[in-house]
């Protein structure tokens, strides 16, 4: 019946190789074939946006995607942020310190975003990052502590 | 004792591992040999279940079990009735609890009629897709009016009308008041249906230990205990035999605590059967039909007011839809009949509901839990007779509060928590003076917004009020523990949701025992922790469990520093408790730490003192006796476009007040996040069924969350009126945020179009543009 693919990713540096239905999501590949469960999953129709990892360098829907078609790319995910064990990235320090996350459950997928956006966008204004944001639904926060983690890191990069 | 943490801005301790992609959701939990569910749903909102044939099903590769209501025998019951009805004399309540898969027929779309149990979820949902099921489908009732009638299709075959409960309740004598009044405005309000949209969907995992005896569930629950006991009453085994985790929870807002639902009965079942952990976690789809709902209600309402605008009475008579089953009891109608009172002296008051079964998923409380319909009736009624009589807004408001020496205020009426609803304190006109200074009111009124009509602009001003019961019983319960390692453990049995428990808890904690935050670790929603409690709903986390942390804290700190003063030898009185250590006052060196008195206090040799305990641990209670009333104000400068209706928040200003704040950071999260709920409530989210009972907006594509570009920047500030009623003098803010958005919309795009003069009203929500271009098009008349 179902054959099975060959998938070859380099998840936040390190290689994996697994042998996958097609018809894996990668949102499932990531989160319980390679046990990376940061990468939540909110919606499987790409609308909420927490399950957004880069691949190669781009913010991406995973549940939007099969695995199958990552054959070959680079992907980062949540847990490949922060620099070391027991340390934040200045994002994610932001974030704590201008209480920017709620429940967590978006957090993964609003960090990869914006990840990506300001490597693009060093310096953002409010309706810059309330754009960037603007494909990520929290229900907790009203966003408006996001935005302000946002312009306190972009701050402290300057 | 210092306070150095209560009342600051403390960074939250969970939030590292949360930022890490560290934080553990029940989706997350992985065991081996584990099954995955995945569950066959009524497509028809009600019909007759003909025939059943999982044949196919089981017969497919990697399929475990296929499950139907005649395979549960004797485990299929309908679930517990949680809330009873109130105790208000006359009252009608026809108890139906849902059932956890459908036996004769369905009662809204997306009821659970088999259960499949298979090697993956990819598996399981092929074989849902091959279980043959023959639908007789019935006439529905769909739509609450017509649902409402006699004749209407009975969802429940011996419910005539649908009537699910009738309540009446009174305060003073309405009739007299009516009779006295200058004059009588009378209304008809809709609030329609919405969706909490947890960004984290409800999942359940159970592991069955058959060797150790012992069932372990994890499941995303506000309320573990209450699992807990259920779960062990129903499968037959001791409370002590089954652990309930509820881990990190993706949000809850209210539908997290409708236990049981179908899978929460079923998922522990399997695993028990099938000697192997079983997985469930819904899908956005099944979330939209299977999580309960909230909130369709129609008032015809009617205020009696004097010539200066004050009121005299409130008549209301309202249908509540409870969807088809009814196992939150009354809280929503009952908090919408309550609330609608607000901030208010209303001398007479006359409120009657009838809550109807309808073909729809049911109705159990989300953030605000019936209290912003109540809002919505009360600050509408107030626009309408301020239009009336030609008096401001604001002014109105003002002139009807109730006077800060009336507190405790006694409304009469029973309250969701069946006490008679009493305000415990409040200052209302500063929080309505800061609020009309923040968003410029007076400026607006008299000069801003002439300028901007005779430029050709629309924009509009709107100011609403509000009070929120929060903090109700029963009780909880809280055990701290300082171990040998210095570290103070928190245990308490209500969930968490992203409240910031696990540091609120803890800045209580650190206070009285002198230690850091990062030194308090706080554990929740683990039955195997702390084994009483009812759960995290009606903003009551930080006022209850808050205050049993706190009394726990207390008891503990004395226990240290009577131990310490037995290794001194010297009295309580003089010791110091800070930095993690016990010291003798003005003798820093002579110190002992938190951790080695810990350890003096549970001796391997020798006898512990007769009336003592070992270790340094307590554990308290806290029950109030009735519910802190916390109360706010909104105010919202809107401008609209008169071709598309879409609009533009210029300015959107809260003024609240929940008494002491153990954190204004996280306050300020719970309002923030609250006002974005409200602002989708009133502007963006509609569940739209049809005739037939089916719901034709199942995504979030196409039901409309607010995103960052829709939520403006909130200007935020706070009165503070303790509470009496708890030591920590704090009230809930869980929900308030979320309350007011309906009227305040509704006021302030009405005033941005001009339509009270053209005798138009918006009075119902949720608006759109739509439905505004829609109800400023009609020719209402000219008044």
């Amino acid at each position: 019946m179902i054959g099975r693919v060959r998938v070859r990713v380099v998840v936040n540096g390190v290689r994996h190789e697994r042998e996958v239905e097609p018809r894996l999501l990668l949102s499932d590949f990531i989160r319980h074939e390679l046990g990376l469960t940061g990468t939540h999953v909110g919606c499987e129709h790409g609308v909420c946006g927490a399950c957004t990892v880069q691949l190669d360098g781009e913010p991406i829907r995973s549940c939007l995607m099969f695995a199958a078609q990552a054959d070959g790319a680079a992907i980062a995910t949540v847990e490949g942020l922060a620099p070391a064990p027991g340390e934040l990235a200045p994002l994610q320090a932001a974030f704590r310190e201008a209480h920017g996350l709620q429940c967590g459950y978006c957090t993964p997928g609003i960090l990869m975003t914006l990840d990506a956006f300001l490597k693009a966008h060093p310096h953002p204004d409010e309706a810059d990052i309330r754009a960037a944001l603007s494909g990520n639904l929290c229900r907790c926060t009203g966003y408006q502590h996001i935005v302000a983690a946002v312009l306190l890191a972009t701050r402290r990069n300057a | 004792m210092t306070t150095r943490f209560f009342g600051a801005p403390v960074r939250r301790n969970e939030d590292e591992r949360l930022l890490a992609g560290r934080g553990q959701f029940v989706d997350d939990i992985r065991l081996p040999g584990m099954l995955h569910a995945a569950f066959v749903r009524s497509p028809y909102a009600h019909a007759r279940l003909a025939g059943i044939d999982p044949s196919r099903a089981r017969a497919h590769p990697g399929v475990a079990a296929v499950y139907t209501a005649t395979d549960l025998g004797e485990y299929w019951r309908p679930g517990p009735l949680i809330v009873p009805p109130p105790p208000v004399a006359g009252s009608v309540f026809n108890e139906r609890t849902q059932v956890p898969l459908v036996k004769d027929k369905a009662r809204h779309v997306g009821e659970p009629v088999a259960m499949v149990v298979a090697e993956s979820r990819y598996l399981a949902e092929d074989a849902a897709a091959l279980v043959a099921v023959e639908w007789d489908p019935l006439p529905v009732a769909a739509a609450l009016e017509q649902a409402a009638r006699p004749d209407a299709p009975r969802v429940h075959d011996d419910v005539p009308g649908n009537v699910a409960a009738h309540v009446r309740q009174q305060k003073g004598d309405y009739a007299a008041a009516a009779n006295r009044a200058h004059r009588i405005i009378r209304r008809r309000y809709r609030y329609d249906h919405g969706a909490s949209m947890p960004m984290e969907t409800r999942g359940v995992v159970a592991d069955w230990d058959s060797a150790a005896a012992r069932l372990s569930v994890w499941d995303t629950t506000q309320a573990p205990i209450a699992i807990r006991n259920g779960l062990a009453e129903m499968l037959g085994l001791s409370e002590r035999q089954v652990r309930v985790v509820a881990p990190f929870i993706g949000g809850g807002f209210g539908p997290k605590i409708m236990l049981f639902y179908p899978d929460e009965v079923l998922v522990p079942w399997a695993a028990m059967r099938l000697g192997r952990p079983v997985k469930w976690i819904e899908d956005r789809a099944e979330h939209f039909f299977s999580t309960s709902h909230e909130r369709e209600q129609i008032h015809d309402a009617e205020i009696a007011v004097d010539a200066e605008g004050r009121i005299l009475g409130v008549r209301d008579v309202f249908l509540h839809d409870t969807g088809a089953y009814d196992p939150y009891g009354l809280t929503v109608p009952l908090n919408s009949q309550c609330t609608l009172l607000g901030p208010y002296h209303v001398p007479a008051y006359d409120s009657t509901f009838t809550a109807v079964f309808t073909n729809k998923t049911l109705v159990t409380p989300y953030r605000g839990a019936g209290r912003q319909h109540g809002v919505f009736v009360i600050e509408r009624l107030l626009d309408a007779a301020a239009h009336d009589l030609g008096l401001d807004r604001a002014e109105i408001r003002r002139r009807n509060f109730i006077p800060p020496n009336a507190f405790p205020y006694h409304n009469e009426i029973i309250y969701q928590d069946f006490e008679p609803l009493s305000y415990d304190s409040g200052d209302y006109a500063p929080m309505l003076d800061k609020a009309l200074d923040l968003v410029g009111y007076g400026r607006f009124v008299t000069e801003e917004q002439p300028a901007l009509r005779a430029q050709g602009r629309h924009v509009g001003i709107g100011v609403v009020c509000y009070v929120e019961g929060t903090g109700i019983g029963p009780y909880e319960g809280a055990k701290v523990q300082v171990q040998t390692s210095g570290k103070v453990s928190v245990l308490t049995g209500i969930g968490t949701q992203g409240q910031g428990h696990f540091t609120a808890f803890a800045q209580v904690v650190a206070d009285q025992l002198g230690v850091e935050i990062a030194d308090v670790e706080v554990i929740t929603g683990d039955t195997d922790q702390f084994y009483w409690g009812a759960g995290t709903f009606a903003s009551r986390g930080a006022v209850v469990a808050g205050n049993a942390v706190h009394g726990a804290a207390a008891a503990v700190r004395a226990k240290a520093l009577a131990t310490a003063a037995k290794h001194f030898e010297c009295a309580p009185e003089d010791l110091v408790i800070e930095d993690g250590k016990v010291s003798v006052a003005g003798v820093p060196d002579h110190a002992i730490r938190l951790g080695a008195l810990a350890a003096l206090a549970n001796p391997m040799r020798g006898a512990v003192a007769p009336g003592t305990e070992p270790g340094l641990e307590a554990v308290s209670y806290f029950g109030p006796e009735s519910g802190a009333t916390a109360a706010g104000v909104h105010a919202m400068i809107v401008e609209v476009d008169p071709e598309s209706m879409q609009i533009e928040i210029r300015k959107y200003v809260v003024v609240h007040d929940c008494g002491t704040m153990i954190n204004p950071l996280i306050v300020e999260g719970q309002v923030l996040g609250g006002v974005a709920q409200g602002i989708g409530n009133a502007f963006y989210e509609k569940l739209a069924f049809d005739d037939q009972g089916q719901l034709l907006n199942a995504t979030l594509a196409d039901y409309l969350l607010p995103t960052a570009l829709e939520v403006p920047h909130v200007e935020l500030a706070h009165t503070v009126t303790p509470s009496p009623l708890n030591p920590l003098g704090i009230k809930g803010v869980g929900e308030a945020g979320a309350i007011p958005g309906g009227p305040l919309f509704a006021q302030a795009i009405e005033d941005a179009l001009g339509l009270p003069a053209r005798g138009i009203h918006l009075d119902e929500i949720p608006l759109s543009p739509c439905r505004v271009w829609e109800l400023a098009a009609t020719n209402a008349g000219t008044e």
